[in-house]
C-alpha cells in the first residue's frame, strides 16, 4: 500500500503573542482539511507532537471529539517527522486510509534550556554551562572547517540565501534579506557561528493529510507520493549534541544518524541523491546545512564550499536547498520542523510554490530533520 | 595551575574528578591517590574493545560489555575543536558574578595507564578565538562556578593553553 500526501496546512511562523501552540496545530488541521476537501470527522487516525506547547491528542477537544485514535509523539527535534513516519505505517500497514500527521509548537524567546537529567546527564553538565544545543554546533562545524576547508564566508551565504529565500515565502518569521555583511558581523553566539547564522526557537504548526495512493485522486488533482520515511538514531562515534565525551577514533568513522536516515529513505524510494531536485535539510544554523549536505549524500565532504559559490544550492541552482527559507527564516518550533520541510516539498512538487517555485516542473524532493539526542528522519517525495 | 584550593573548595559533583581528600575513584575509597593535590579527571576504560568513556560509566556504549575499570586520565592533551559561548546560558547554569564569555572545547587525553584514550568536553579557560587553535597542547586546570550555601567554592574542571613549554615536555606523551 503507496502513500500519498493530499491536503497540508499551515499557520505562520514566528511569534504570536495569545495565541496557543494548540491553536496555532488547530488551524494547520483546518487549513490542511480544507485542502483535501474532507471534515475532521473523515480523520480515521492522527498522530502529532509538540515538545512545549501541550499534548496534541488535546486538539480532539476544539477539532472534534470523534473518537478516532491519536497518538501523541514525542521524539525531540525528529517529533515532526515521527509522526510522519508512523502515519505512513498506519496506512503502509492497510489499517487505515485517511491519516493526518501534525506537528506545533511555542517557545519562549532565546535558547533552549535543557534539563541534562532528560537526557541522562549529571546536572553539573548543566550548572558548568555545557548544556547548550549551539556549542555544539559551534564545534561541529569549527571541526568540519578545518578538516574540510569549508570558510567563514560560506557560513554567511547559506544565511544570506535562508532570508533571501524567506523574503519569498508568505508564512516565513524572518522576511527581510539580509547581506553577508550584516550576517557575518552581527554578535557571535558560538565561535564560528554568529546571531544571524542561527535559528530561533519560534512558533507555528503544520498539518498533513494522508492517505492510500490509490484512493488520492478522490481529494486532489495534484498528489504527492510519500516514497519513503526514515529514521535513525546515533551509532556510537558519530558527533552529537549533548556529548560529555566522544571517541577519538571511532572505527565505524563519524557518519551519524542524518547519513544512515538518508541513505535508508534512499533504498526503499528506490531514487538516489542525483534523482532529487529540490531538498530541505535541517538548518538550526548555517553549518548544520552545509554539513548535512555531505551527510544526506548530496555531495563529498568539502565540496560545499565550491557548490554554495556557485549558486548550486539557490532557488534555481542545480540542488535548491531549504526553499522556504529553512529554519533560519522560519524559526523552529520543534513539533512543527520537520513538517514544514514536507509541507515546502508538497508545494514544490504541486508547482504551487509561488514566488520561490523552483524551475523546471520538479518531480522529487528529500527533507532531512536532525537533532537532539542524536536522531534524524529523512523522507523521499515524488509527483 | 592544577592545585586545588586548599580549603573551603568542593567539586561540583562526585566522580567525576580525583580530590585531595577523595580517592582516584572518586569518593569511595579513602586517600588513595598518590599525589594529592594533583587532580585529574576520572574515566572508565572497557576491558573488551578499549573504549573510553569520561564520565566513568558501567556499561561500555560501543560493546555492550560491563566490564570496565576506572582510572584517572593525563593532564594534557590536544585541542580537538572550540567554540566561545557568548551569551549568559539559562539555568540549570549556576555561575557567580557578572557572566563573561567562555570557551567550550573537546581535548582528547589518553589513560594514565595508556589503555585508552577519549575525547573530553570541557569548559576553556581561554575566550580568545585568536588564542584557540585545533591541534594545541591543553592542560587540566580547576576553575571555581560559584560559592554554595556554605560558602564553599563550587569546583569543575577546565583546560588551558599548555603553552609552548608544556608542549615541549608534555605533547610527546599525548596520543
Amino acid at each position: 500500500m503507496n502513500v500519498a500526501i493530499v491536503g497540508i496546512g499551515i499557520h505562520p511562523f514566528g511569534r504570536h503573542p495569545g495565541v496557543s501552540g494548540l491553536a496555532q496545530g488547530a488551524y494547520a488541521a483546518r487549513q490542511a482539511l480544507a485542502d483535501a476537501g474532507i471534515g475532521w470527522a473523515d480523520v480515521e487516525c492522527a498522530f502529532g507532537g509538540s515538545l512545549a506547547a501541550g499534548n496534541a491528542d488535546t486538539l480532539v477537544s476544539d477539532l472534534g471529539l470523534t473518537g478516532l485514535p491519536f497518538i501523541n509523539v514525542r521524539n525531540g527535534c525528529a517529533t515532526g517527522g515521527s509522526a510522519l513516519a508512523m502515519a505512513d505505517r498506519a496506512i503502509r500497514s492497510g489499517d487505515h486510509d485517511l491519516v493526518m500527521a501534525i506537528g506545533f509548537d511555542k517557545h519562549p524567546p532565546g535558547a533552549f534550556n535543557a534539563d541534562p537529567e532528560e537526557s541522562g546527564l549529571g546536572r553539573w553538565y548543566g550548572e558548568t554551562g555545557l548544556m547548550l544545543t549551539t556549542q555544539f554546533f559551534g564545534m561541529k562545524i569549527q571541526r568540519y572547517m578545518h578538516e574540510y576547508g569549508i570558510s567563514a564566508a560560506t557560513l554567511a551565504k547559506v544565511a544570506a540565501k535562508a532570508f533571501r529565500n524567506g523574503a519569498r515565502n508568505p508564512h516565513a518569521w524572518r522576511r527581510k534579506p539580509l547581506t553577508e555583511e550584516e550576517i557575518a558581523n552581527s554578535a557571535m553566539v558560538s565561535h564560528p557561528l554568529t546571531k544571524y547564522m542561527f535559528c530561533s526557537p519560534g512558533e507555528g504548526g503544520v498539518a498533513l493529510v494522508l492517505c492510500r495512493a490509490d484512493q488520492a485522486r478522490r481529494y486532489t488533482s495534484r498528489p504527492v507520493y510519500l516514497s519513503a520515511v526514515s529514521l535513525r538514531t546515533r551509532r556510537f562515534g558519530s558527533f552529537e549534541v549533548f556529548s560529555p565525551w566522544l571517541a577519538p577514533s571511532p572505527p565505524g568513522g563519524r557518519g551519524g544518524p542524518s547519513t544512515e536516515a538518508a541513505r535508508a529513505a534512499f533504498e526503499t524510494a528506490g531514487l538516489g541523491p542525483k534523482d532529487v531536485d529540490v531538498l530541505q535539510l535541517q538548518d538550526t544554523e548555517s553549518g548544520a546545512e552545509i554539513m548535512h549536505m555531505a551527510e544526506a549524500g548530496f555531495c563529498k565532504d568539502g565540496e560545499q564550499e565550491a557548490l554554495i559559490r556557485g549558486g548550486a544550492t539557490e532557488i534555481g541552482g542545480a540542488m535548491p536547498v531549504n526553499t522556504d527559507g529553512g529554519c533560519l527564516a522560519n524559526g523552529e518550533p520543534i513539533g512543527a520542523s520537520g513538517l514544514r520541510q514536507v509541507y515546502e516539498s508538497v508545494l514544490q512538487l504541486r508547482g504551487a510554490a509561488g514566488d520561490r517555485q523552483v524551475p523546471g516542473q520538479p518531480k522529487v524532493a528529500f527533507t532531512h530533520v536532525y537533532g537532539a539526542p542524536g536522531i534524524s528522519s529523512c523522507a523521499v517525495l515524488t509527483r | 595551575m592544577t592545585t586545588l584550593p586548599e580549603d573551603k573548595a568542593v567539586p561540583v559533583a562526585e566522580g567525576l574528578f580525583t580530590w585531595p581528600d577523595r580517592g582516584a575513584d572518586g569518593g569511595s575509597s579513602p586517600r588513595g591517590e598518590a599525589e594529592p593535590g594533583r587532580p585529574r579527571l576520572i574515566g572508565s576504560t572497557c576491558t573488551a574493545c578499549a573504549t573510553t568513556t569520561f564520565p566513568a560509566q558501567r556499561s561500555c556504549p560501543r560493546c555492550t560489555g560491563t566490564d570496565l575499570r576506572t582510572g584517572p586520565l593525563e593532564q594534557t592533551g590536544r585541542l580537538w575543536s572550540w567554540t566561545i559561548q557568548g551569551f549568559e546560558p539559562k539555568p540549570p547554569y549556576a555561575a557567580d558574578g557578572p557572566f563573561t564569555p567562555y570557551g567550550v572545547g573537546y581535548v582528547e587525553l589518553a589513560t594514565e595507564d595508556g589503555t585508552g584514550s577519549v575525547l573530553v568536553e570541557s569548559r576553556l579557560t581561554e575566550a580568545d578565538p585568536a588564542r584557540l587553535e585545533i591541534g594545541a597542547p591543553m592542560r587540566l586546570t580547576f576553575i571555581s562556578l560559584r560559592s554554595d550555601d556554605s560558602g564553599a567554592k563550587v569546583m569543575t574542571f577546565a583546560f588551558g593553553p599548555a603553552g609552548p613549554a608544556g608542549a615541549a615536555t608534555q605533547i610527546g606523551e599525548a596520543p
